[in-house]
């Protein structure tokens, strides 16, 4: 009945666009990594976040472990604050860790490294809300020359 | 004898031009009715006023005593199931089987099941002599049945008005002949009130009961085809019987010849 | 003087034919519907517009792609970059040539038949049939073929996208040697479902609406001859196409504008 291939291949085609939306949500699943799973925020103040960008990658040693939530002024002391989500399977992070701004390749986006500090007993593991007291800041490009220039100067 | 349709001080144009100047006329419960004129002067036009398709300038279009143009569009949907049209060209829809267009409006406006809609439209393609065609599709027919099989279709719901645009355009003699026996017995056997708007005299004047001669922008005559017959306005007589010149002109108007081709040294 | 006059005439022409455009949509999608009669006429239309188009958007989107890859592999290949080909080729296809391409060639195919379709109803009285049978030709005809349209094109624009990603592999993987771990891991680190895919969906739904608006409303409002038909039909396909390129470079600046 001519009704009935019409609905079929309807049906074909629905089918097709469902296949070709799973392929485009599996493809970058990783992405949502952070979306509905449990996070914590942590803090951290920088001199300079150089080319950082609100959902930059938070990496320990190249691992994808957060993102950053968002870049303000401290109202205090007017440096940049940082605010990260992240996932709560980290939570072992002990008080002595550091972050710095890496930049990924040569013309790469820019991300927070996250360096675990020494475990010794007395340190407590940071937790939800707790700065990061250790950060060095991005990498300025004319800070560099003016150190190059200086030393070579020195020399 | 009720008029269904009464057409009172009808007056409407058309991107500027006049077509109706305050025409009046009245269409006959049961009879058949033919409007006639030149061709261009707007025939096609007078049936949408009829239906509703248009509104018209000034005066008033009643059926069966409501007036047209003031109804509302739900109002004139549910009038518009009591009549029918006949479109010059058929109308088909091109997409479905005869069975089904003849079909369409049983399952557009009607609740009837399947196999009562099929008995109806059986009857309906037997009363115009193609029942066997139920399953063909309206490439596949000839102009003359394709526009038996829209009549089927236009009698389907059993209205009671149907309006016949230029049912015998173009039609060969036995064609022409089987509808003019179509037009007449159904309207007499189904107690139709049948408004046929065409140019072809000598067809419509074996089975009008009424006419109307439109031209110029009015109705230059009316009556029964033997007062029609008699009339003795030019404009008719030329109509009727074909001639070339007379009232209405054989050259469209222009400069004289002599002016055209000589310059103009008159 | 006179193209000054002709400017004022044109400007109000274009507003009427605006308005009559609205009228019909109103018309046909804001009245009350009939979802019993509706759906199955859809459906009857989806697969018209939809199915029917398969295959060019299909064929399109696979050859864009491979192109993409080949063009994309000889530019980056000088930066060392080779790696970032997935992720190129992906989210050009995503933000950008997915909706488009997609929406220019149902424009071409699909749009231009449904406005012949429509205004050869017209010519052939079939319109006025319907409504003198107290059927109204908007919910009827116009109504199923303008929701067919909406629902089909983010469809096949999402297929196109996804044939056109595969494509690009086949030929950057398979043929120039880029790693095929590399082409899908650096993609999914760059795609972001929300920013790309999402967007993309949307431009498609936005193009979806304002070509299948076009070739329905040309087709109700042609002259009902040949060269009216054959106007409206070219101009369906003019129109549809500069409207869908405006909006796109609209949408983008909107979605994708620098923060």
């Amino acid at each position: 009945m001519k009704s009935r291939k019409v609905e079929l291949l309807v049906g074909v085609f629905v089918a097709l666009t469902i296949a070709a939306g799973l392929m485009l949500a599996l493809k970058v699943a990783n992405q949502s990594m952070s979306n509905g799973e449990d996070t914590y925020v942590l803090y951290a103040k920088f001199d300079n976040i150089g080319g950082l960008k609100v959902r930059s990658a938070v990496k320990v040693g190249g691992v994808n472990v957060g993102r950053v939530d968002s870049i303000t002024l401290s109202n205090s002391d007017f440096t940049p604050l940082v605010s990260m989500s992240i996932s709560s399977e980290f939570d072992q992070f002990p008080e002595t860790s550091s972050v710095s701004i890496l930049t990924s390749g040569l013309l790469g986006e820019q991300y927070i490294g996250f360096q675990p500090g020494f475990d010794i007993d007395g340190i407590e593991n940071l937790a939800q809300g707790d700065y990061i007291e250790d950060t060095k800041s991005a990498l300025v490009l004319e800070d560099l020359i003016g150190q190059f220039l200086f030393s070579s100067n020195d020399g | 004898m009720e008029n269904l349709i009464e057409i009172s001080n009808l007056t409407f144009s058309r991107s500027g031009r006049l077509i109706y100047d305050d025409i009046s006329l009245q269409i006959k419960k049961g009879k058949t009715t033919a409007i006639m004129g030149p061709s261009g002067i707007g025939k096609t036009t007078m049936l949408r006023l009829m239906g509703g398709q248009l509104v018209p300038d000034k005066g008033d279009v009643k059926f069966k005593g409501e007036s047209i143009p003031g109804m509302r569009r739900n109002r004139l949907f549910k009038v518009r199931r009591q009549m029918s049209m006949l479109f010059q060209s058929g109308a088909l829809f091109t997409d479905m089987s005869v069975f089904d267009n003849i079909a369409f409006p049983l399952r557009e406006h009607t609740t009837l099941s399947e196999s009562i809609i099929h008995t109806v439209v059986m009857l309906k393609l037997q009363a115009v002599g193609l029942r066997g065609a139920a399953d063909l599709m309206p490439a596949e027919l000839s102009g003359g049945m394709a526009r038996r099989a829209a009549l089927a279709r236009a009698i389907a719901l059993d209205p009671e008005l149907i309006m016949y645009d230029e049912p015998f355009a173009g039609q060969d003699p036995i064609s022409m002949g089987v509808l003019v026996k179509l037009i007449k017995a159904l309207n007499d056997a189904l107690q139709l009130t049948s408004v046929v708007v065409t140019h072809d005299v000598t067809e419509v004047l074996t089975i009008a009961d009424y006419i109307y001669i439109l031209a110029e922008k009015r109705i230059i005559g009316s009556g029964t085809p033997e007062e029609i017959k008699n009339s003795d306005s030019p404009l008719v007589q030329q109509f009727l019987q074909g001639q070339a010149d007379g009232p209405v002109p054989f050259h469209y108007p222009a400069s004289s010849i002599a002016q055209a081709f000589l310059g103009s040294t008159s | 003087m006179n193209w000054f006059i002709n400017l004022g005439a044109n400007t109000l022409n274009w507003l009427q034919m605006f308005g009559r455009a609205t009228l019909m949509l109103f018309g046909a999608i804001i009245a009350k519907p009939q979802p019993l009669k509706l759906i199955p006429l859809t459906i009857k239309q989806i697969y018209v517009v939809g199915v029917q188009s398969l295959l060019i958007v299909v064929v399109s989107g696979l050859f864009i792609g491979m192109v993409m890859a080949l063009q994309g592999y000889t530019i980056l290949v000088s930066y060392g970059a080779e790696g970032s080909l997935g992720p190129m080729v992906a989210l050009s296809l995503l933000r950008e040539l997915g909706p488009v391409v997609t929406a220019l060639l149902f424009a071409g195919r699909a749009g231009s038949a449904l406005t012949a379709e429509i205004g050869l109803m017209k010519a052939t009285e079939q319109l006025s049939s319907l409504e003198m049978m107290a059927v109204d030709p908007l919910r009827r005809i116009i109504a199923p073929r303008l929701w067919a349209g909406i629902i089909s094109m983010p469809m096949l624009a999402l297929i196109f996208s996804a044939v056109g990603i595969l494509g690009g592999h086949l030929v950057g993987v398979d043929w120039l040697g880029v790693d095929s771990g590399s082409y899908w891991s650096i993609m999914q680190s760059t795609v972001d479902w929300n920013k790309d895919v999402v967007n993309g969906i949307i431009k498609s739904m936005v193009f979806a609406f304002v070509i299948t608006w076009i070739a329905t409303f040309k087709g109700y409002d042609s002259i009902p001859t040949s060269e009216g038909i054959s106007k409206a039909t070219t101009e369906t396909v003019v129109f549809s196409s500069l409207a869908v390129l405006g909006l796109d470079f609209i949408m983008t600046a909107l979605m994708f504008g620098i923060e």
